[in-house]
C-alpha cells in the first residue's frame, strides 16, 4: 500500500471563468438567433442595415451558440471534471488562462468579422484565416493542458470521461486543419484551396464531424461524469459506457457524406455514409440508456432536483437527435427533408435538448459548489426547466412541420403533370405562420436562460468563491514496469496518446500541404468543356454573394429529381464546380435554387429585386440590399483575388491580372450598366449592384450555352 | 474525386490512432476492473480531515 499521500489544489478560479462565459455568451448566441429568426417573417427587422442582415448574423448565431456557449460549457466542465477525476490540478496555469482568453479573443472577433461579411462561406467554419490560426493555436494549448494533466493524473484509471475529452481533442484538431485549408488574398479575406465537389466533401466531413467532435463527444463525457455525480449513483453499466465510446469513436468519422445524398458525391460515398450512419444509432441509444438507467431507483431525486431533471431532458432529446439523424440520413428520407427546414428542427432539437440543458444542469451543479453554498432558489432553477421545455416544444414543432410541409410543396405535381407550386414563393408564404411561432419558441427558452443567468448570480453572490479546492490522494506508483526496457517504455507508458496526437497533426499538416496543391491540379481539368472560370467582375460579384451570405437561404445545386429540373432547370453536374472556391451548393433553401439563375430575369429585373424584394416579388421574406446598390464596388484587390485564385488551379492567362483584367472588368461592367438603361434603370458602373447582377446572371449559363449533348427538358 | 482520398487517409489516420489507443488500453489494465470506477468517481469530492484521521490512524 502506497502511504505517500500528496496535498495539492484544484483550480476552481478557470472553471468559474468558463461558467460565466458561458452564460454571458450563450445568451449573446441566442439572443442573435432570435433576431434572426424575426427576420425570417418580417425582414424588415435588420432595420436595413447590413450589419445586422440575416445573412450576416446567421453564421454569428451557429458560431456563437457552438463555439462560444457551447465551447465554453465544454471547457467549463472538462476543467472542473478533469482535474477531480485525474486527482490532479490542471497541468499548466498558465495554458489554463491562455485557452481561456484566447477562446475569448477568437469569439470577439468572430463577432466583429461575421458582421462586417469577412466569411469562408464554409458552414461552422466561417472565420477567415487569421482566427482559424488562432483556433488552431489555443486548441493546441487545450490539448497540451488536457494531456499534461492526463500524465501527471494520481489515478491510474482514467474515467471513461476522460477518453471522450481526449477523442474531442485529437479529432476536432484534425478536422480543422484539414478544412481550413486557404488562400489568403487580404489580412482577412482568402480562398478555399479546394474546388467545387471537393471542397463540399471536405467541407461536409467537417461540417458533420464538428457536431460530433465538439457538441457530443464532450457533452458524453460531461454527461458520464455530471449525471452520476449529481444522481449520486454510479452509471447503469460502466462495461457499456467503454463500448460506448468506443464504437463511438470508430464509426462517427465516416458519416460525413449523409450531408450530400443526391448531391454529385460519388454513389458509394453516399451509401457508405448512409450505412454508417443507421450504425451509429446503435452506440448512441446504448449511450442513452446508459444515462437514462443510471436513474433507476432514483427517480424522486428527479422530481426534487432540476439539476437531473435537465439531465434527464438532454439525456432524452440526445436519443431522439440521434434516432432522427440516422433516419434522415437514409436516402429515400432525406430526398423530402434536405433543403428544408426539417433540417434546422433536427439540429435544434440537439443543440436546444441535448446541449442546452446538459449545460444548464452543469452550471446548476457547478455553481453552488464552488461558491459553497446552496443553489439560491430551486423554485426558480424549476421554473427555468419547465420554460425551457415549453421553448422547445413551441421552437421544434412548428419548425417539423414547416419543413415537411416546405418539402411535400416542392414535390407536388397536379394531375397534368406540372408543378402544383410552380412559384417558390407560394411555399415559403405558406410556412411563414410556423417561423412566428417559432420565434416565440425561442423567446420563451431565452427567458429561462436569463432566469437562470439571476439565479447563479444570487447563488455566487450569496456563497464564498473558493478559488482552490485542496484534495489528498496518494501518488500514483510506477511499479508495473520491468527493468532493462525501462526508459523506453515509461515514455510509452507515460505519455502514450499525448506523442501520438501531436504525431499525428505535424504528419496531417505536413502531408496535407504537400499532397493538396498535387490534387488541386489534377482535379481541375474541366470535364465540362463549356464551364469557363469566372470574369474578373464576376469574381467581385460572386465575393460579395459570400460576404452577403446568400447562401443561408439559396442554394446552388440542383437535385436530379422531377420535382428540381422542373422548377430549376438540368440537374446540377460535378464539373461545373470546377473553379468554385469555395462551393456555394448551401444546405437550406428559404429561397429558390439559383444554380441556373443566369438569363432568367432581365439586369433591371434583379437591380429593382435587390432594392426591395416585395416590389418584384409582393409577400417575399428575403431583405432589402439597398446598400448594395450605392456602394462602391472595392476593385483595387482585383490582382490579388485574381493571383490568388491561379494559385489554387484556376487557369487565368500569366500576367491577366495586371491589365487586361480590368479591362475586361470595364467593359464587362458598362455591359451590365446598358442592359440596365433598357431597363428603365440608370446607375454608376462602379456599384456593388453591378457585378451581383453580373454573377447572378453568369449561373448556369455555362450550362446553357453548351451543345445539347443531354436532353435539357 | 480525388479529394476522398485525403479525407480517407485522414479518417484512417484518426481511426488509427484510436485502435492505438484502444490496445494500449486494454493492454495496460484500463479496463481489468469495470465495476468500481463508476463507485469510485463518486467519492472523489476532497474530503481532508477524514484523509487526515487516516494517516494518523497509520
Amino acid at each position: 500500500m502506497n502511504t505517500n499521500i500528496e496535498t495539492f489544489k484544484y483550480d476552481n478560479r478557470v472553471v468559474r471563468a468558463f461558467a460565466i462565459a458561458t452564460v454571458v455568451w450563450g445568451i449573446v448566441g441566442m439572443l442573435v438567433g432570435l433576431l434572426a429568426a424575426v427576420q425570417l417573417f418580417f425582414p424588415d427587422a435588420n432595420l436595413n442595415f447590413q450589419f445586422i442582415t440575416f445573412g450576416r448574423i446567421r453564421p454569428l448565431h451557429t458560431n456563437a451558440v457552438i463555439f462560444a456557449f457551447v465551447g465554453n460549457g465544454m471547457f467549463c466542465g472538462i476543467y472542473y471534471s478533469l482535474q477531480r477525476l485525474c486527482k490532479a490540478r490542471m497541468f499548466s496555469d498558465f495554458l489554463s488562462w491562455f485557452n481561456f482568453w484566447g477562446w475569448q479573443l477568437i469569439i470577439v472577433s468572430a463577432a466583429l468579422t461575421l458582421p462586417l461579411g469577412y466569411t469562408t462561406s464554409k458552414e461552422y467554419a466561417e472565420l477567415e484565416w487569421p482566427i482559424d490560426i488562432a483556433v488552431a493555436v489555443v486548441w493546441v494549448a487545450f490539448s497540451v493542458n488536457l494531456f499534461g494533466t492526463i500524465i501527471k493524473r494520481r489515478e491510474k484509471h482514467m474515467y471513461v470521461a476522460i477518453w471522450f475529452y481526449i477523442a474531442t481533442a485529437v479529432t476536432i484538431a484534425v478536422l480543422h486543419i484539414t478544412n481550413s485549408m486557404e488562400m489568403p488574398w487580404s489580412w482577412m479575406k482568402s480562398y478555399s484551396m479546394y474546388a467545387g465537389v471537393q471542397d463540399a466533401l471536405v467541407q461536409w466531413w467537417y461540417g458533420h464531424n464538428a457536431v460530433a467532435f465538439f457538441l457530443t463527444t464532450p457533452y458524453l463525457g460531461l454527461m458520464y461524469y455530471f449525471l452520476p455525480k449529481a444522481a449520486n449513483r454510479p452509471v447503469f453499466s460502466y462495461r457499456l459506457s467503454i463500448i460506448h465510446f468506443w464504437a463511438l469513436v470508430f464509426l462517427y468519422i465516416w458519416a460525413g457524406p449523409h450531408h450530400l445524398l443526391y448531391t454529385a458525391l460519388p454513389d458509394w460515398a453516399q451509401s457508405l455514409g448512409m450505412v454508417f450512419s443507421l450504425m451509429l444509432i446503435a452506440p448512441s441509444w446504448g449511450g442513452m440508456l446508459n444515462g437514462l438507467l443510471t436513474l433507476r431507483g432514483a427517480w424522486d431525486k428527479v422530481r426534487q432536483d432540476p439539476v437531473l431533471k435537465f439531465m434527464v431532458a438532454a439525456v432524452t432529446a440526445y436519443g431522439m437527435a440521434t434516432l432522427e439523424g440516422p433516419l434522415l440520413s437514409i436516402k429515400t428520407v432525406n430526398s423530402l427533408s434536405h433543403y428544408t427546414d426539417w433540417t434546422i428542427a433536427h439540429v435544434h432539437s440537439g443543440a436546444l435538448g441535448w446541449n442546452g440543458f446538459l449545460t444548464f444542469s452543469m452550471l446548476y451543479f457547478i455553481f453552488p459548489r464552488i461558491y459553497k453554498t446552496q443553489l439560491w432558489s430551486t423554485k426558480l432553477a424549476n421554473y427555468h426547466f419547465w420554460l425551457g421545455l415549453l421553448g422547445m416544444i413551441f421552437y421544434i414543432v412548428p419548425i417539423y412541420i414547416a419543413g415537411i410541409t416546405e418539402g411535400l410543396m416542392w414535390k407536388q405535381f397536379n394531375k397534368d403533370g406540372f408543378l402544383q407550386y410552380p412559384n417558390f414563393l407560394e411555399t415559403i408564404v405558406h410556412v411563414v405562420p410556423m417561423f412566428q411561432l417559432r420565434a416565440i419558441g425561442g423567446t420563451i427558452y431565452i427567458i429561462g436562460v436569463f432566469m437562470m443567468a439571476y439565479n447563479l448570480y444570487r447563488t455566487a453572490k450569496a456563497g464564498q468563491f473558493e478559488p482552490d479546492t485542496v484534495a489528498q490522494a496518494p501518488a500514483l506508483e510506477k511499479t508495473a514496469v520491468p527493468h532493462g526496457k525501462y526508459s523506453f517504455h515509461r515514455l510509452l507508458e507515460g505519455a502514450p496518446m499525448f506523442f501520438t496526437a501531436l504525431a499525428i497533426v505535424a504528419i496531417l499538416v505536413g502531408g496535407l500541404v504537400e499532397i493538396i496543391p498535387m490534387f488541386i491540379i489534377r482535379a481541375n481539368v474541366p470535364t465540362i468543356a463549356s464551364v469557363k472560370p469566372y470574369t474578373p467582375l464576376e469574381v467581385l460579384g460572386r465575393d460579395i454573394y459570400i460576404r452577403e451570405g446568400c447562401l443561408g437561404c439559396h442554394s446552388q445545386m440542383i437535385r436530379p429529381f422531377r420535382s428540381e429540373t422542373e422548377r430549376y432547370g438540368e440537374y446540377s453536374k460535378a464539373g461545373e464546380f470546377v473553379y468554385d472556391h469555395p462551393f456555394l451548393w448551401g444546405s437550406e433553401r428559404k429561397g429558390p435554387d439559383l444554380a441556373r439563375e443566369g438569363g432568367k430575369y432581365p439586369d433591371a429585373w434583379h437591380y429593382n429585386h435587390m432594392d426591395d424584394p416585395r416590389s418584384t416579388s409582393p409577400g417575399s421574406i428575403m431583405p432589402r440590399y439597398s446598400w448594395l446598390l450605392t456602394q462602391k464596388l472595392e476593385t483595387d484587390s482585383l490582382p490579388a483575388r485574381l493571383n490568388a485564385l491561379r494559385k489554387v488551379g484556376v487557369p487565368y492567362p500569366d500576367g491577366y491580372e495586371n491589365g487586361p483584367a480590368q479591362k475586361d472588368l470595364q467593359a464587362q461592367e458598362q455591359k451590365v450598366v446598358a442592359n440596365l438603361k433598357q431597363g428603365a434603370v440608370n446607375t454608376e458602373p462602379d456599384r456593388e449592384i453591378v457585378a451581383v447582377i453580373a454573377y447572378l446572371q453568369r449561373l448556369g449559363a455555362d450550362i446553357k450555352a453548351a451543345p445539347a449533348t443531354t436532353a435539357s427538358k | 474525386m480525388s479529394i476522398v482520398i485525403i479525407l480517407i487517409l485522414a479518417s484512417l489516420s484518426v481511426g488509427l490512432v484510436f485502435l492505438g489507443a484502444f490496445i494500449w488500453s486494454v493492454r495496460s489494465g484500463q479496463y481489468e476492473d469495470t465495476t468500481t470506477p463508476s463507485l469510485r468517481i463518486l467519492a472523489d469530492d476532497p474530503q481532508p480531515k477524514i484523509s487526515e484521521i487516516k494517516i494518523k490512524l497509520k
